[in-house]
């Protein structure tokens, strides 16, 4: 019995050790606690994304409770498109207009943080670079070719990729981004940069799943709970033999 | 109390209460000696309640429309009170009914639950296990994510790969040419009535069908053979009180575990929601790597597996139905005069380790795309998976095996 227990054991490990994919994504720290965080990210959200992107499944009222604001506060100044505090973030831009001026639809970004992972968001929104063969100039190292112009550039400034050679498994002779040199400076470092891009990122998570907010908390309760029930549970089934039967044996 | 049993006794002049009562929890006598892996029998039937009831929550607020779906399902989980709570506890009970059969049928095999006299138990259990696996199937179309759909897509053209009639079976299944709104709206249909139906009434022939011929237990033996002077089995004990305050012991930790992932990690890392499935179905964009969810990732790695023949995938199909439909002839291929694993050879011992090694590698390898390697080692664990059972007649008949004592042990 052990012996197919540790057979099992070991059939599963490489299940937990899982590859995580080609590209490498740097990690980004997700804090859901971290109000000023998610204020800031906010505020980036609505003055860099939400011109293009909606959040459609997203309400702003659900926003100001959840970020500590006031639905004044965010009226005056996180809704430009909306009017009515209880409605979602939606963009007034058209859908064919998007097709033709990007080639492609834009997407929601409501539950991108869930399809795509927080680590890629970061990642993705700190690789862009000069490509003066793409429509809007720059080209991004994570999402090859995509069709969005880098719309925090006078945040972050421009960067020309520094491209090293190396050999590949077939022996043949590949270019590689090594990191990038600062070819037009924007308003931040490279350090207020990251954490900017941290905020957004983070807001995104919270965007994705607001109900993350309370899932913690709740679940710490449930499993309190559940260990005193627990200990009634194992009591009982000690005394079974005994009291119990003879108070509620039919 | 004299009112309360005038009442007992006027519907049990009605109906038989009292009498049912006793028959399947009273007076049902159970070996002694059940261990820790027959909690798992129990806990099925728990987490069935629980998808029942929280599908019933989810049906009203979930719109079977492929216009709505996904945002109906986005509703749920922000402007539908505790909707999050509910939806997180469909999609983890999901996983946990296959984790918790899976280790129910895994103590069956061990214990040789499935000879005779238990065959039709052993039947109606797989036959719930099929329901389960369609169940599962029609209910992941419901939120209309990429892998929602493409998921669907691989699995209904499967049986377009039948010879002939597979193209307008498979368009028969769909209602379409693609899947569509159509299917959606016919899956639904089938994933919250007629398959819960005929899962409810298997359940039912499966536990009548275990009470009469009593339960099996880690010694393999009949405890009906030794019974006292009062007709009452030596080694049973009536099934309430005493395994129903252990089982409750074993539906606490349970749910323990199980609330443990429903609050902290309901995606499980992507292996109980996938993580594309959070990207709305769109029919002009295939993933780059489609996978199902884990539970039937062993029978994809089989069905990829076997290469095409004859420019028909159909072969990949058979071997992977084969897969179960292998099962039900299980108790005829096992021919050990002994049913406990305490009391076979070494023989079922190793065959056995193999075969649990052999799926739990196929579900990894079904979780990966498909190189070379990987599908040179999935048709080499599919043979061992089918080894296992063909092989069966042969090593369980010249297995030495050790001798059952006449009352069961600990």
């Amino acid at each position: 019995m052990k012996k197919i227990i540790i057979a099992f054991l070991f059939a599963v490990t490489p299940m937990l050790v899982n590859a995580s994919g080609d590209v490498h994504l740097d990690s980004v720290d997700i804090d859901m606690s971290d109000k000023a965080s998610l204020q800031n990210g906010a505020r980036l959200f609505v003055n860099y994304c939400l011109s293009c992107h909606s959040a459609q499944y997203m309400r702003y009222n659900r926003m100001a409770t959840d970020l500590e604001l006031t639905d004044e506060e965010v009226m005056k100044n996180l809704m430009f498109a909306s009017e009515k505090i209880g409605d979602t973030m939606t963009v007034a831009m058209d859908k064919t207009d998007a097709q033709a001026w990007f080639g492609t639809k834009v997407p929601d970004l409501s539950v991108t943080a869930r399809s795509r992972g927080a680590d890629w968001l970061y990642t993705y929104l700190r690789s862009f670079y000069v490509d003066s063969a793409r429509p809007w100039g720059v080209n991004n190292a994570t999402f090859k070719d995509v069709g969005m112009p880098h719309v925090l550039w006078e945040l972050e400034g421009l960067k020309k990729p520094v491209y090293e050679t190396h050999k590949n498994a077939e022996g043949h002779e590949i270019q590689s981004i090594s990191g990038y040199e600062i070819a037009q400076p924007g308003k931040m470092n490279s350090a207020e940069y990251d954490k900017a891009v941290r905020d957004l990122v983070n807001f995104m998570v919270y965007v994705g799943e607001p109900a993350k907010m309370q899932r913690y908390t709740l679940g710490v309760w449930v499993l309190i709970f559940l260990a005193v029930l627990f200990v009634v549970a194992y009591a009982m089934k000690r005394n079974s033999g005994k009291t119990f039967i003879k108070s509620f044996h039919l | 109390m004299s009112k309360m049993l005038a009442l007992l006794n006027w519907v049990d002049d009605r109906f038989p209460l009292t009498k049912m009562w006793k028959e399947h929890l009273s007076e049902y006598y159970a070996p002694k000696n059940f261990n820790f892996w027959y909690f798992f029998g129990s806990l099925a039937l728990l987490v069935l309640v629980i998808q029942i009831v929280t599908g019933i929550f989810l049906t009203m607020s979930y719109k079977p429309d492929a216009m709505q779906a996904f945002a109906s399902v986005e509703y749920i989980m922000r402007d539908v009170d505790a909707g999050w709570f509910i939806r997180y506890m469909h999609s983890t009970g999901a996983s946990a009914f296959f984790i918790v059969v899976y280790l129910h049928m895994f103590r069956g095999l061990m214990y040789g639950s499935f000879k005779q006299p238990r065959e039709l138990l052993w039947i109606f259990g797989v036959l719930i296990y099929l329901a389960l696996m369609a169940e599962a199937f029609m209910g992941y179309l419901l939120p209309w994510g990429q892998m929602s759909f493409w998921g669907a897509q691989v699995i209904v053209n499967l049986f377009a790969a039948v010879p002939i009639v597979g193209e307008d079976l498979a368009i028969w299944i769909r209602g379409d040419y693609v899947i569509s709104d159509v299917t959606l709206n016919r899956f639904f249909a089938f994933h919250v009535i007629a398959v819960p139906l005929v899962l409810i009434g298997l359940v039912v022939a499966h536990i009548l069908a275990l009470h009469e011929v009593g339960s099996n237990n880690p010694d393999g033996i009949e405890i009906k053979k030794n019974k006292g002077p009062d007709g009452k089995p030596l080694d049973g004990i009536p099934f309430h009180p005493y395994y129903t305050v252990k089982d409750i012991v074993g539906v606490v930790v349970f749910l323990m575990f199980f609330f443990a992932v429903v609050f902290f990690a309901p995606e499980m890392n992507g292996f109980f929601i996938e993580h594309p499935n959070f990207d709305p179905a769109d029919p002009m964009k295939t993933p780059a790597h489609i996978a199902p969810v884990w539970y039937f990732t062993p029978f994809y790695a089989m069905l990829r597996a076997v290469p095409p023949m004859f420019g028909s995938q159909f072969p990949g199909v058979v071997v992977m139905g084969g897969a179960i439909v292998v099962l039900f002839f299980l108790p005829w291929l096992d021919r050990s005069p002994v049913k406990s694993i305490r009391y076979r050879g070494i023989l079922f011992k190793a065959a056995l380790a193999i075969f649990v090694v052999s799926f739990v590698v196929l579900g990894y390898l079904g979780t990966q795309p498909s190189t070379p390697g990987k599908t040179l080692l999935a048709q080499i664990f599919t043979t061992v998976y089918f080894l296992y059972f063909i092989l069966m007649p042969w090593y369980t008949t010249i297995d030495k095996t050790k001798p059952v004592p006449e009352r069961v042990t600990s």
